[in-house]
């Protein structure tokens, strides 16, 4: 590959000054004339019929413009095509405290709030479910009447290699459970929208969401208006972490009221109403069963997981598919048994959060790791490396696994921290821990099933050199923008900053599937970059021409395109501009990016794991335990990434630092947790994300691997640096007090009960602790054997 | 409640508006003002992503009402800059990556310029403690830090 000018370089994101001077326009900074002002009425009951919903007294209200309830939008949507199973707002029933019943326009907010008040609603309370075991066992409860058995939604096994071979041939297998408690993104910009119905019937929808195109389908759907009279305009997210990546009851009754009354609507969520919202990481509860040879080599892993979804789909079937997908493809796994279940309860609906669905397995199976390298006597980090899958091979559930870069992560933050060396050794209360992981640069299989592009790109070039790239992506503040512009100049030669860029528009901007499964850099970018080399093909052949040399001579960089051979000959980026567009016409070109054939297996769940390159890494974390306060310290971390060519490393250690940040806060103590059917603590002061003060020393390596498939070697850099921190913690916390802390957070509290009595481990015992585990255990594998069974037959 | 007229003293300008009385300082600059360089994270004074100076000092703008400030001297995040020329730790913001989404950021500019102009030099321990009322859910502040410690040697 020849010298890269841009792309590799500590730049500046070219969306950064707007950031930086205030001008920055996010969805609540839009202010329209004639606007309304939006408030949604929620539910008040976890689990309740709606017997009468009367808004009339709402409606005379003074200053109320308009009103829509759930039977103005009946249509079923949701994320997933084949589960849809919610409603804009509820229609009948309402299955959580917090559910959008019905939506307010007024003059303004003021009056939009206390309009709330005057809409009467009666329940019918029914019974809520809350638990995962209850929600599996109760058939007389149905918070869904689409479930079979008790209140699961959906099922899934998979058996790959001959398991029972596999345990017979060990010479020693452990079973553990696990717990990892639910958490939400938090982002600091609440959920805000804004929708413009215009005179003609067509609305306009900028809105903080990380997948316009698939929103896009959802309001077509319910609105029951054609995709070519809506317009969606992603506008930059104020964070989002995977809590923005649903279609939204405010989205919906923002349009409709904006289609009704022909104003611009705005919704902007209370801090209070994004913790409803949520779609954040799901509690999962686990059970693995691990065999492994005198020397720790795996022979065969038998996975179990039960994920408490909420109320209702959202992307769970994705996320029960996610929990067991990518256990093998860090270490050599040759036989795999995977059974998820997961079920409804009347709590919010959960989703995807940053590393979705792979970052509960992977603690359990970092931290049963770090018990069996303990059992056999080794090095955690040594005995790692040592099971390594290998690069450019396939998994035993048949995933292709390309650059593959976790044994240089694992080395060099062991070579950073002295990991060995500490390891076992250091003063009571005193601690440091080791995990990897992997994640995937974008999923193989889109939402929908279609044989289009994941991701589309046209570029034009004008006659004054200026360049535009449009491209579906939305900015959540990853950096796609900056992607966007980076590899676009790389590849013409100008600079980032005479790109502009148009994203996340779906009237002015091809598809994108959208920002989420860490998908953007590998590939938006690849697309980008096949739209951006077609019109750098016609530069180069028209100035080859008038310099006369051949065209594989002729390079474009930094604003010029010249003779490799003799770099001052050649014509400036807006000569060539000119003479191109006056050789083949209006400068401009599409490029696309789909996965390519035979990345994963052909069998039914397949795809869901797959995806063109998996990232890599490792980290170290260094705790201290108070022994009297049982408060825990996390000192330092450091996380060495794969992230195959760093195009920009300030974004990319970024990227890393923020997910440490994200991955510490989880182990230390967020929980999105309930008392009955109500959230035990929807506001920053009670859910706590880390302050300055709190936050550990971060510190990011960036491994290189190049991969041959990524837009100039790149991988994803988002998600996967969050899977390792927590078992790293957990792990250093055993290696600081001998307790196994085997579910998540791990607080104060749990810790000082656990060395008040002496427990060598904290953490689930089956899958409901309040009763046997073993028959509990027996119950379950009875009926999942029995669906096996039904199944095979 | 009826409108009533209120002078405030924003970026270095006098303005004249008509606000609701029980509308906080974050509310007036956002929808009367239209500074919305100014955000809100949570209206209840726990993010510190409404912060603003006031003669200087960092207060959450979402918990003050214009009534209280008199002519004191507001200045937002649209007010950092100097002319054309961009304060140092909007530069060194750029150039670290301090910036992620961008939505904590003004604040914490506002934060962090008032630490600089008491404390041309600080520790890093004690940039902490000045942004510690302001919460980045993308950084992990360590940019944070470095861009601070950059514009403290401008």
């Amino acid at each position: 590959m020849p010298e890269l000018s841009i792309l590799g370089r500590r730049l500046p994101k070219v969306n950064s000054w707007a950031h930086l001077t205030g001008s920055a326009k996010y969805a609540d900074d839009i202010i329209l004339p004639r606007m309304l002002y939006g408030r949604l009425l929620r539910s008040t009951e976890a689990h309740a019929r709606i017997k009468r919903l009367d808004v009339s007294r709402a409606l005379a209200y003074p200053g109320v413009i308009a009103i829509v309830t759930g039977a103005d939008m009946p249509e079923k949507m949701g994320i997933m095509p084949s589960t849809q199973d919610e409603t804009a707002l509820a229609v009948d029933k309402v299955r959580y405290v917090g559910e959008p019943v019905a939506a307010i326009a007024a003059l303004d907010e003021d009056i939009a709030f206390d309009a709330l008040s005057l809409i009467d609603v009666e329940y019918e309370p029914l019974e809520p479910i809350l638990g995962i075991e209850e929600a599996l066992t109760r058939d007389d409860v149905k918070i869904h009447d689409e479930s079979k058995r008790g209140n699961v939604f959906k099922e899934v096994h998979l058996s790959f290699g001959d398991l029972d071979k596999a345990f017979a041939e060990a010479d020693h297998v452990r079973e553990d459970w696990f717990f990892f408690e639910g958490n939400t993104h938090a982002p600091i910009e609440s959920h805000s929208c804004v929708a413009n119905g215009e005179a003609n019937g067509n609305v306009t929808l900028w809105t903080c969401t990380q997948v316009p195109h698939y929103l896009h389908r959802e309001l077509e759907k319910v609105l029951g208006v054609p995709r070519a009279r809506i317009r969606v305009i992603a506008t930059p997210n104020g964070g989002a972490f995977g809590g923005k990546s649903d279609p939204f009851a405010h989205e919906f009754a923002a349009c409709l009221l904006a289609l009704r009354t022909k104003r611009p609507v705005k919704f902007t969520l209370d801090r209070e109403e994004v913790f409803y919202a949520h779609r954040g990481r799901h509690p999962v509860k686990m059970r693995i069963k691990t065999g492994v040879k005198q020397d720790g080599e795996i022979t065969g892993v038998h996975f179990q997981s039960w994920l408490d979804g909420g109320a209702y789909a959202s992307y769970g079937i994705a996320t029960t598919y996610y929990t067991g997908a990518l256990l093998t493809v860090t270490y050599r796994v040759p036989a795999y048994k995977f059974d998820g279940v997961r079920v409804y309860t009347n709590k919010p609906p959960c989703g995807p959060k940053r590393g979705h669905g792979t970052t509960q397995p992977r603690y359990a199976f970092e931290c049963q790791l770090d018990k069996i390298a303990e059992d056999l006597g080794l090095d955690p980090l040594e005995y790692r490396k040592r099971i390594l899958q290998p690069a450019n091979s396939r998994t035993v559930n048949d995933l292709r696994i390309t650059t593959m870069g976790l044994g240089e992560c694992l080395e060099r933050v062991g070579e950073a921290t002295g990991y060995s060396k500490k390891h076992g050794k250091l003063a009571p209360g005193k601690g440091i821990g080791l995990a990897g992981s992997a994640y995937i640069s974008g999923a193989g299989l889109p939402i929908y099933w279609n044989e289009m592009p994941h991701s589309g790109a046209t570029v034009k070039i004008d006659r004054g050199g200026g360049v535009t790239v449009y491209c579906g992506t939305a900015e959540l503040g990853q950096g796609s923008d900056n992607m966007l512009a980076s590899i676009t100049a790389e590849t013409l030669g100008v600079l980032p900053e005479d790109v502009h860029v148009v994203s996340g528009d779906t009237s002015l901007a091809p598809v994108d599937l959208g920002s989420y499964s860490s998908r953007v850099t590998f590939m938006a970018g690849n697309a980008v970059k096949d739209a951006a080399s077609r019109l750098r093909e016609q530069l180069v052949c028209v100035v080859a021409e008038r310099l006369g040399v051949p065209a594989a001579r002729v390079v474009t960089a930094l604003g010029r395109v010249f003779d490799r051979d003799d770099p001052e000959t050649g014509l400036t980026f807006v000569e060539a501009a000119v003479a191109a567009e006056a050789r083949y016409g209006t400068l401009s070109a599409a490029g696309w990016y789909k996965p390519p054939p035979g990345i994963g297996g052909t069998f039914k769940g397949a795809g869901v794991g797959p995806t063109p390159a998996y990232s890599y890494q490792a980290c170290v974390a260094e705790v201290r335990v108070d022994l009297e306060t049982g408060v825990l310290t996390v000192d330092r971390m450091v996380t060495a990434h794969d992230c195959g060519r760093a195009l920009n490393p300030v974004n990319v250690e970024g990227q890393i630092e923020g997910s440490m940040y994200m991955g510490y806060g989880e182990v230390i103590g967020e929980e999105q947790v309930f008392r009955g059917g109500l959230h035990k603590k929807p506001s920053l002061l009670d859910y706590k994300i880390p302050t300055s003060l709190d936050t550990p020393r971060l510190e990011a390596i960036i491994v290189e691997s190049v991969d041959a498939e990524g837009p100039y070697g790149g991988k994803e850099a988002g998600e996967g640096p969050l899977n390792p921190a927590i078992p790293a913690i957990a792990n250093a916390v055993y290696d600081a007090i001998g307790i196994r802390f085997d579910e998540t957070p791990i607080t104060p509290d749990k810790i000082l009960d656990a060395l008040a009595k002496k427990k060598v481990r904290v953490g689930p015992t089956g899958l409901d602790d309040d009763h046997d585990a073993k028959a509990s255990l027996r119950r379950l594998n009875a009926s999942t054997d029995a669906r096996e069974r039904k199944r095979d037959a | 409640m009826t409108k009533q007229l209120l002078t405030l003293r924003v970026n270095g300008e006098r303005h004249t508006v008509a606000a609701e009385p029980h509308h906080t300082l974050l509310e007036v600059l956002r929808e009367e003002l239209q500074l919305t360089g100014t955000k809100h994270g949570c209206e209840l004074g726990e993010c510190g992503a409404c912060t603003v100076l006031v003669d200087g000092v960092p207060i959450l703008s979402c918990l003050t009402l214009p009534v209280q400030l008199g002519d004191a001297a507001i200045l937002t995040v649209e007010g950092l800059a100097t002319g054309a020329t961009l304060h140092p730790l909007q530069t060194a913001f750029a150039d670290e990556g301090a910036a992620q989404c961008g939505y904590c950021t003004p604040g914490m500019l506002m934060a962090a310029k008032a630490l600089l102009d008491a404390n041309p030099r600080p520790t890093r321990d004690e940039i902490a403690h000045a942004i510690a009322g302001n919460l980045c859910r993308c950084t992990g502040y360590t940019a944070i830090y470095e861009a601070v410690e950059k514009a403290s040697r401008a």
